[in-house]
């Protein structure tokens, strides 16, 4: 092009493709839930970083969502999922919120992972008047936002004390000395790591050093050799699997022998698969045990681990719980009317999910139990209850 | 002393991994001009195929890629290693051929946004589900964790261990032999010649009778040899895979073409050092000032070298051309 | 390029008439895009609906942020791929004006008075706060382009991100009661606590339609003029050739930290609407080069110093990604090939240098003012 003599074909083209543009900008989709069918929303991470937790908690949605269609549906009509993905990103979280809400018209919404993700959604719920439910946000801001934000999992302040308590009091353990190795950019991580000095400092024991890594950092060997120097009887990670994973190989290589403690961040299969017998004897806690004899968890495992080909790890399993626990309070309204459902939200009483017993307090936060699980040849093996 | 040792043990290994990648960058900035941006997805690229055809050629052998105890001969470790760097080449060929020759003569600019636009598609074609998934997995061992050397220092309660491990040795020796080999070729051979001949004027090169396309071509693919090997030891020192789209293989990259930058972009033998001098500020950084600033002091080095010698360290300055 | 250097007096003088003119015609197009702003903020959202105002809005700061990359990138020829660390800079330091200020001066961080009530104009001075220390932080990174070129400032801005996002993750937690924060002493106040790797969250949402589009009016007006002027010929000279400018007598390098300068104000007041957006939590995440890349790729699609080309960029990069919602899983791979395809077939973007109203004007009108797209 070296002049703006434009022939007319040009023009005609230029033009043409203008247009096309804003027509397809212009046409979007269409939405909204027909006369016979209920809709539910979901937000989560299904690509970028953190795309794993979003496809699981998305699994076990999915699977409740199956079962309730299969048996009959929710007040006579089918429901149905539909899921949007936010890319691990706040901003988009609060768009695809916004449509769920505003334009498709969801009876309820189910989201984030991440509380970061959580909060940027929730106000937008709030003012909708939509009940919200995060499967798995432990920040405690997270349902602060408002009376239409409940969680069905515990939050960081109990996963801390939990810890804490476990590595303070647990035989064999009773450490007085912990090490914290945090992933400063995750604010699961950071919110955790908080907690769990706050709870460990309160019942008497001192932290030696606190390191830090960023998410995705491959070599530790720095952070371990500072943490090796202090002599600590335990190190607590409030981490992902796969980097608690990689820290526990790099540890044991480096001659640091306690026993790592981790939160639910942990639980996965890849835990066991990335670290194998470097993490035996080290423990985590989490919402619940692929051990427990219940058969509503041998169940969901058996038919999980057959349409997906893989354990369920915590987050599909609370996925699963969220969306039941959802469909139970719309079945009690009556209707898919907001505030009536939050209404029923709020009174759950011991509703039997595959992570326990689960109850809502006046906060809106689930009050249930946390597990102690041991890695022990690469699997989980149950270890306590701790009770809140 | 033990976690001084233990930290120069780590920082050479790195620094190995580093030099490899950054050979790749500055080659091709050398005849190019431009950052490969996809170089760092060649790299993923390289390990996640190493884990496929690992996790492949292990059944097979009858040993179960998860369980660790059961180490496979060693000559499965070279040819996945080999297989790796062939398929990369292959892959860097087919970039070179359909995304950057035709912009051969197009502003740098021009092909520097084709380069991201080449990056963002490796990443995100890996993370779908019937290429690699985006769920991380676990690198089968296909070197036994053999200590090759272990020291310890004090004794009771404060005893250190230091270890020097075979993947340690491994990484430095086969990336120690790349890049002699690269060393070799690029100043005692013809092509190496040509190489140089294109690098320093096009024109003039192709004037000589040297074919530029095929010299150009022979670079990306011996880049993404290089890197598809550095995908591979990576992999084999940190056996926890995140999945190709995550952000910390772009910043790999990123780290390694600082590295070549700071020794002199353009320059093999810099690209080692730069390697190395990355890998060392940190680690040593890390361990003695503070892990929550890793990444910002290597670009902090970056820019102090690049005002106070912006050429590199072993760079040649840069001849204004009218 | 540079024409207004020896006018005679008398020349001047006319000149100046017309300025005096040119001037109040100038504020016309503000004053229009104000009033669009207006009548946007009160009936949009009743129109269209809440989902689709969003999108507006965010298309809005998006073309603010993708506009005044555009000076850099289009105009001067530089290649910035920080952006976003600009952009988050700024808002952080939006963010933390309005939330600590509505808390010293009004005890709650909440939002305070209605439509241009008194929040919104701590608001609004908070984002202008934002865009000059965005600005401040845009000088000391232009000041190694003096000495950088291309390839090399494109790392060094890539690495300002990187730092700025490593730098917020260190930051405190927010104080959240204000009985706290004015109980707080210096030590809890410096570094400012905005929350660390969570974001900053709780800062009042006051951003919305009429704001968006006034900042983006003067976005646009600006880049436009700037385009027009000495000053911005001055910079396309930079673009197109280096040395020749310099021949010429264009300080090259006062023209490169000039329009890093002015890139990063309008970034980090965008970066401030951003912040105070409803369904936003700033986090240093957003400071990271993945959010840098997508304004690049923006310019880059619309056309290197075209502001139209560059306007619809963004909002067709803004608004497809969510009409194409189906499409999730390989949105990012379309955006890719669309990027290789574009600069195989159409290196200089949608429309090129110019701007879209060039396109069906009779070609002989402004050949000769076209400054000449030399290599592409």
């Amino acid at each position: 092009m070296k002049s703006l003599n434009f022939d007319f074909l040009q023009r005609i083209k230029i033009t043409g493709l203008l247009t096309l543009a804003s027509l397809v900008v212009l046409s979007g989709c269409q939405g909204g839930g027909g006369e016979d069918e209920i809709l539910i929303g979901h937000f989560g991470s299904m690509t970028g970083s953190e795309a794993t937790f979003g496809t699981s908690t998305d699994h076990g949605i999915k699977m409740a969502v199956e079962e309730l269609n299969a048996s009959g549906g929710l007040l006579g009509k089918k429901v149905r999922l539909i899921t949007y993905d936010d890319k691990g990103d706040a901003r988009e979280a609060g768009t695809a919120v916004t449509r769920l809400v505003t334009k498709d018209g969801v009876a309820a919404v189910i989201g984030e992972v991440a509380s970061g993700l959580s909060l940027a959604g929730a106000p937008i719920c709030q003012e909708n008047s939509v009940p919200m439910v995060s499967p798995s946000s432990t920040n405690p801001k997270v349902t602060k936002i408002g009376d239409m934000i409940f969680r069905v999992c515990f939050i960081d302040p109990f996963q801390g004390t939990v810890c804490a308590k476990f590595a303070r009091e647990h035989e064999g353990l009773t450490a007085s000395k912990a090490a914290i190795l945090t992933d400063q950019a995750s604010p699961y991580s950071v919110g955790l790591q908080e907690e769990f000095e706050k709870a460990f400092v309160a019942m008497g024991g001192t932290v030696v050093t606190k390191q830090t890594y960023q998410a995705g950092d491959q070599d530790f060997s720095a952070q371990l050799t500072s943490i090796r120097g202090s002599e600590p009887d335990v190190v607590f990670i409030p981490g992902y699997y796969t980097d608690a994973g990689n820290i526990a190989l790099q540890a044991r290589k480096l001659g640091l022998t306690v026993p790592l403690l981790g939160g639910d961040g942990w639980d996965s299969v890849k835990l066991g698969e990335i670290a194998g017998e470097a993490m035996d004897g080290c423990f985590y806690s989490n919402h619940y045990s692929q051990d427990d004899p219940a058969p509503r968890v041998q169940e969901f495992i058996k038919k999980y681990t057959e349409l997906h080909k893989q354990t369920p790890d915590a987050l599909a399993a609370l996925g699963y719980d969220t969306a039941r626990v959802v469909f139970e309070a719309i079945q009690r309204a009556g209707s898919t009317d907001g505030p009536a459902i939050a209404a029923e939200l709020a009174k759950t009483k011991d509703f039997d999910g595959v992570t326990g017993k689960i109850s809502i307090d006046a906060e809106r936060n689930a009050i249930k139990p946390a597990v102690i699980l041991e890695m022990q040849g690469g699997k989980p093996k149950f270890v306590t209850t701790i009770a809140p | 002393m033990s976690d001084f040792a233990q930290t120069l043990i780590t920082a050479i290994a790195i620094g190995s991994l580093y030099a490899l990648i950054a050979l790749g960058y500055t080659m091709v900035y050398g005849i190019l001009k431009f950052i490969n941006f996809a170089h760092s997805d060649i790299v993923v690229l390289g390990a996640w195929s190493s884990y496929t055809l690992a996790s492949r050629i292990l059944p097979k052998l009858g040993l179960n890629p998860h369980n660790p105890e059961s180490v496979p001969p060693i000559w499965v470790a070279a040819v996945v290693l080999l297989a790796a760097m062939v398929f990369c080449g292959a892959v860097g060929f087919t970039i070179e051929r359909l995304a950057y020759r035709p912009l051969r003569r197009a502003p740098r600019l021009n092909v520097l946004i084709t380069a991201i636009g080449v990056s963002l598609l490796l990443q995100n074609v890996g993370q779908l589900d019937y290429v690699f998934g985006a769920s991380p997995q676990k690198m089968p061992p296909l070197l036994p964790s053999w200590e090759l050397a272990s020291f310890t220092f004090g004794e009771g309660e404060t005893a250190r261990r230091l270890v020097i491990g075979l993947v340690d040795v491994v990484i430095f020796a086969t990336a120690t032999s790349l890049m002699l080999m690269m060393q070799y070729l690029v100043f005692h051979t013809k092509l190496g010649v040509a190489m140089r001949a294109v690098s320093f004027n096009t024109d003039t090169a192709a004037l000589m009778g040297i074919p530029v396309d095929r010299v150009v071509s022979f670079t990306f693919v011996l880049g993404s040899t290089l890197a598809a090997a550095a995908g591979f030891l990576y992999v084999m020192k940190y056996p926890g895979m995140n999945q190709p789209a995550h952000t910390i293989w772009v910043l790999l990259g990123l780290k390694a073409f600082v590295a070549a930058v700071i020794g002199g972009i353009g320059n093999v033998r810099g690209a080692v050092l730069g390697g190395f001098v990355i890998a060392f500020v940190e680690q040593f950084g890390a361990f003695y000032i503070s892990t929550n600033y890793r990444d910002v002091y290597v670009f902090t080095l970056l820019i102090v070298i690049l005002l106070v010698k912006p050429s590199g360290l072993l760079g040649s300055p840069l001849r204004e051309k009218v | 390029m540079v024409g207004t250097v020896s006018l005679s007096t008398k020349n001047r003088e006319q000149k100046s008439e017309l300025r005096t003119g040119n001037a109040l015609l100038g504020l016309l197009p503000i004053a229009a895009g104000l009033g669009i702003a207006t009548l946007m903020h009160f009936f949009l959202p009743g129109l269209i609906g809440q989902f689709y105002a969003r999108i507006v809005t965010d298309i809005g700061i998006t073309i603010v942020l993708a506009v005044s990359l555009n000076i850099v990138n289009g105009m001067t020829g530089q290649f910035s791929i920080g952006h976003a660390g600009f952009m988050t800079l700024g808002g952080y330091t939006a963010a933390t004006i309005t939330y600590y200020g509505s808390m010293f001066l009004w005890d709650s961080a909440g939002k305070h008075g209605g439509f241009l009530g008194s929040g919104e104009w701590l608001f609004i001075a908070s984002c202008v706060a934002g865009g000059l220390f965005a600005a401040f932080a845009g000088y000391i990174v232009g000041l190694p382009s003096l000495r950088l070129r291309g390839d090399y400032l494109a790392i060094v801005t890539l690495g300002f991100g990187e730092i700025v996002r490593v730098i917020l993750q260190q930051t405190g937690k927010t104080i959240d009661d204000v009985e706290d924060f004015k109980n707080a002493g210096w030590a809890q106040l410096i570094p400012p606590p905005v929350g660390g790797a969570v974001g900053f969250d709780g800062v009042p949402k006051y951003t919305n339609l009429f704001w968006v589009y006034a900042v983006l009016t003067i976005t646009i007006v600006v880049a436009y003029r700037l385009k027009g002027s000495s000053l911005g010929r001055a910079m396309i000279s930079v673009r197109e050739d280096e040395i020749a400018a310099q021949a010429m007598g264009v300080n090259i390098s006062r023209q490169k930290v000039l329009a890093f300068v002015m890139a990063a104000f309008f970034a980090g007041v965008a970066g401030g609407l951003f912040a105070h957006e409803r369904g936003v939590i700033i986090s240093p995440k957003d400071a990271g080069f993945q959010r840098s890349f997508d304004y690049v790729i923006m310019t880059v699609l619309g056309g290197r110093g075209s502001i139209t080309g560059v306007t619809l960029a963004a909002v067709l990069l803004t608004a497809l990604p969510e009409m194409l919602r189906d499409f999730e899983q390989y949105r990012l791979i379309v955006y890719a090939l669309l990027l290789i395809f574009m600069m195989l077939v159409r290196p200089q973007g949608l429309l090129g240098i110019h701007e879209i109203w060039n396109f069906w004007q009779r070609p002989k009108s402004s050949v000769k003012s076209a400054s000449p797209e030399a290599q592409v």
